[in-house]
């Protein structure tokens, strides 16, 4: 009884390349013009989220050798549309995910100091690694590192980055006119790494920025991946949005914080979540059924049907029954650029439960992907939707919710209108920003960097994993 | 009230910290606490569009600034440390609506497949302005803050070595531009269909795969960015002789040149079209731009004593690569129509110190040359090609695919 109530984070994800996204909607709008982008992120400041999310892919994704053209195809520069959002936002957090295969620290470290600089404090990083050679064809570096290393890459990168990001001390600017002085150390920027994979040595040229450095994501969901979110990340982007997983990865995560010397509140759990509203309970699950076949029709259920078989089931009926042919076995070779694909470890188990699941029920293969397919998170009226996020993060399933909404721009403005005012009601949400900077919305420190340490970074960086897949939306299973 | 109508020029402003002279940073003008501030550059950007600027330019580099041509130095007198350009110039899109924001991209160690999308997207958020200046980079140093090669310390340009290696580092600049460009291409304008019936939302057919192969990179493609609005973002260069003329001359709209007078001019100018008609691009549109760094004042004695007073700040002269202005508005339009005769359409003007010599540019320079009938009195286009009177061009898959 005598837990302090939790105060909720909420951040809002652009709706993307994935096929939570509605783009058939009559409301549906551009996924590339920046209006598009503006309205998105002065919705969330206005309803006083902590901050807006963007994910990122390198390659467009391809199925059967052709590209896929039934979900949204093409996003914009996620540096630069971040960069282009602070200056019609105050607040607001401004997190980007960027792999850390296809690019190199100096030039990441760059971005991110330049970011935090120019939104004045609000910038963070989601890291993730990209896993296919497939998007390596886009880059000088291609895709030829064994798995193995690819993690072990993604570690070093990480804490080289934030050697760079710390390597100015933040008291060298002195602009001294009367001496003549701008640098108070002539070294300010030096650095020097040597590790397996980056062997790297000079001058960093951005000065510290405002937030010491950004905020940084986990999104991993391995083993080693939770180990390194305790170590050392300060949020993580989990795919745990329900009761008993998510109080689970919670608990699994918050519970290794110790072994770091860290506090409880040092890591914030934010999972993806999605959300259907109505004006009663009923409605909303009526609309939540047409969202399910909106993002689901015939033509993307046997595509997906695909992902599991690895082979071209082209010539089936969507509204028949499913194929009577085995999967393929062997690595998923019929869709390239889709992480989710690998989540299939066994499918001739999975073919198995839902041919008996699709008898069962009389399914045809398109219900079979819209009944098995995640169902929205949060279903309700704004009432039952507030009241619902507030219990789960009172008990523990996270510490809030980066929320997807399926349709763009406006898929967010009734959330803002209607539930967060409730949150607010109920005490569990600000009403106005308490702090200038993203590290302030979510309650975490300014890292400290004493001159003594900066050669050689905390032990908590070099363990990291980063989750493979940079667009970990739910519907995707 | 001449007869003939004076040839419009036009005029585009390079940013760089607080301006380019080394000591600019010391004067009572200039804002040096507040170079890591967006409100700084948006600043600079507001008073160039105030001045019909038709665009500004943003340095950048991979290392720290550097009084010396492939070193690194250790000087704490000067301004050091930099934002990213190209995240700079977007900061500043949604604040200006007319101007065109060139941002610089290294591309000696960078990825073309990441530019291509930044640019492009920074045409996006403007609605049409963007473009970009190419930069290579021979510094030994900036090698070492990427450690994926040794570049060899040249002490000059000169040397037949030294001549080798530039030669390779334009043609891989001339191999990333070709990529980016490329990419931008790889969608076709209408390439998004959201064909409800049929539950598509690309036509696939134009999406194109660009398949580069090159020596030093190679890419798939397609961007992963649609086609930006003025398809082809404006792609400039900044060239003091032979070798990067030819990269002017294969791949720019742009080219950033640097005589000390007009015969030098004419002589650069038959030098470029020479080997764009090499190129095969003799029929394109390319501007050739005089660079030139800028001290303006009310009368020349003046602005003499400032360039003075500021070398002796900086303990020595500042001798940049371009020529040096001094002198007043008046004079640098006399100037400038000068050097417009022998085929430069434009300049790039450096300010000596931008908190003084810029708004001499806009308030002084531009109303002059207004005066005389040789630069616009209002933003007539709403693209940057549109205002370099370049046309949006078709998609050379599309072309390809009705040719």
């Amino acid at each position: 009884m005598s837990k302090p109530i939790k105060q909720i984070h909420l951040a809002a994800h652009f709706p993307g390349v994935n096929n939570t996204t509605v783009w058939s909607d009559p409301a549906a709008g551009s996924h590339i013009d920046f209006s598009s982008f503006v309205h998105f992120a002065r919705t969330a400041e206005r309803a006083r989220f902590d901050f807006l999310f963007l994910a990122e892919g390198l390659r467009l994704r391809e199925q059967g050798g052709k590209i896929y053209d039934l979900d949204v195809v093409g996003r914009p520069d996620t540096f630069t549309v971040l960069a282009a959002l602070a200056a019609v936002t105050d607040r607001l957090g401004l997190t980007g995910t960027i792999s850390s295969t296809f690019n190199e620290p100096y030039e990441v470290a760059r971005q991110f100091a330049s970011l935090d600089h120019l939104s004045g404090g609000r910038a963070a990083w989601n890291v993730v690694t990209s896993w296919d050679a497939f998007t390596g064809e886009n880059f000088r570096r291609g895709g030829f590192l064994p798995e193995e290393e690819r993690y072990s890459r993604a570690k070093e990168f990480l804490a080289t980055t934030i050697e760079l990001l710390e390597s100015w001390q933040g008291d060298e600017i002195l602009a001294d006119r009367a001496t003549g002085t701008f640098l108070g150390d002539a070294r300010a920027g030096a650095f020097v790494h040597r590790g397996q994979h980056f062997d790297i040595q000079g001058r960093f040229n951005v000065p510290r920025s405002p937030q010491g450095r950004p905020v940084i994501f986990q999104a991993g969901d391995s083993e080693e991946g939770r180990e390194f979110a305790a170590a050392g990340a300060d949020a993580v982007f989990s795919r745990y949005a329900t009761l008993t997983e998510g109080q689970a990865f919670y608990a699994d995560v918050k519970n290794r914080l110790a072994t770091y010397g860290r506090g409880h509140e040092d890591l914030l759990i934010l999972p993806a979540a999605t959300f259907v509203l109505g004006d009663t309970d009923a409605e909303a699950a009526e609309l939540a059924h047409e969202v399910r076949r909106s993002q689901v029709s015939g033509a993307t259920a046997v595509k997906q049907l695909e992902w599991v078989w690895n082979r071209d089931l082209s010539s089936y009926d969507p509204d028949g029954p499913l194929p009577d042919v085995d999967p393929l076995p062997g690595e998923n070779t019929v869709a390239r650029g889709r992480a989710q694909v690998r989540m299939y470890r066994d499918p001739r188990t999975t073919v198995r439960q839902w041919r008996e699941l699709a008898a069962a029920n009389n399914w045809s293969i398109r219900d079979l992907v819209i009944h098995t397919g995640n169902r929205q998170t949060f279903v309700g009226s704004p009432d039952t939707v507030a009241a619902t996020i507030d219990d789960f993060v009172q008990a523990d399933v996270s510490d809030g919710f980066i929320l997807v909404p399926h349709l763009t721009p406006g898929g967010l403005d009734g959330f803002a209108d209607r539930v967060v005012p409730l949150l607010q009601e109920r005490g569990v949400f600000r009403t106005e920003y308490e702090g200038t900077t993203l590290r302030d919305h979510l309650g975490l420190t300014r890292p400290d960097t004493p001159r003594a340490v900066r050669a050689d970074p905390p032990a908590q960086w070099r363990p990291v994993t980063a989750r493979q897949d940079a667009d970990p939306v739910p519907t995707d299973h | 009230m001449s007869s003939t109508p004076a040839s419009r020029l036009h005029l585009a402003v390079a940013l760089d910290g607080t301006g380019w002279h080394p000591a600019s940073w010391r004067e009572p003008v200039a804002r040096p606490q507040d170079l890591f501030t967006a409100a700084y550059w948006a600043d600079l950007a507001a008073e160039a569009e105030r001045g019909l600027i038709d665009f500004v330019t943003f340095e950048d580099g991979l290392g720290p600034q550097s009084s010396h041509p492939f070193d690194p130095d250790d000087r704490t007198d000067q301004v050091r440390g930099r934002l990213d350009a190209v995240l700079t110039a977007s900061r500043i899109a949604p604040l200006t609506r007319h101007i065109g924001l060139v941002p610089t991209v290294v591309v000696t160690h960078t990825e073309p497949f990441h530019h291509s999308k930044a640019v492009a997207t920074l045409d996006h958020i403007s609605s049409g302005r963007a473009g970009v200046r190419v930069q290579v980079t021979a510094r030994p140093n900036e090698a070492a803050h990427f450690g994926r090669r040794t570049v060899p310390r040249i002490d000059g340009y000169d040397s037949p070595g030294a001549q080798d290696m530039l030669a390779d580092l334009f043609d891989e600049a001339a191999d990333y531009v070709d990529v980016v460009r490329r990419l931008w291409d790889s969608w076709e304008d209408d390439a998004e269909i959201r064909d409800a019936a049929t539950g598509r939302f690309v036509d696939r057919d134009k999406l194109h795969h660009i398949g580069f192969e090159g020596r030093h990179f190679s890419v798939k493609g397609p961007s992963v960015t649609p086609r930006p609005p003025q398809g082809q973002p404006v792609v400039s260069a900044l060239a003091h002789a032979t070798i990067p003329y030819r990269l002017v001359a294969r791949r720019a709209d742009i080219g950033y040149v640097t005589p000390h007078d007009t015969d030098h001019a004419r002589a650069i100018v038959t030098e470029i079209r020479g080997e764009q008609q090499e190129a095969g691009r003799a029929t394109e549109p390319l501007h050739l731009f005089g660079d030139l760094v800028v001290f303006l004042d009310d009368d020349p004695a003046t602005a003499r004593a400032r360039r003075d007073r500021l070398d002796t700040l900086a303990g020595y002269p500042y001798i940049p690569d371009a020529p040096v202005f001094t002198g007043t508005p008046h004079e640098l339009a006399d100037l400038l129509q000068e050097l417009n005769s022998t085929g430069l359409s434009g300049f790039r003007l450096r300010p000596a110190v931008l908190g003084h010599d810029l708004p001499r540019i806009t308030q002084g320079l531009v109303p002059e040359l207004q005066r005389r009938g040789a630069f616009r009195r209002t933003y007539e286009a709403s693209t940057l090609r549109g205002l370099l009177g370049l046309e949006r061009p078709v998609s050379r898959y599309a072309a390809a695919a009705t040719a």
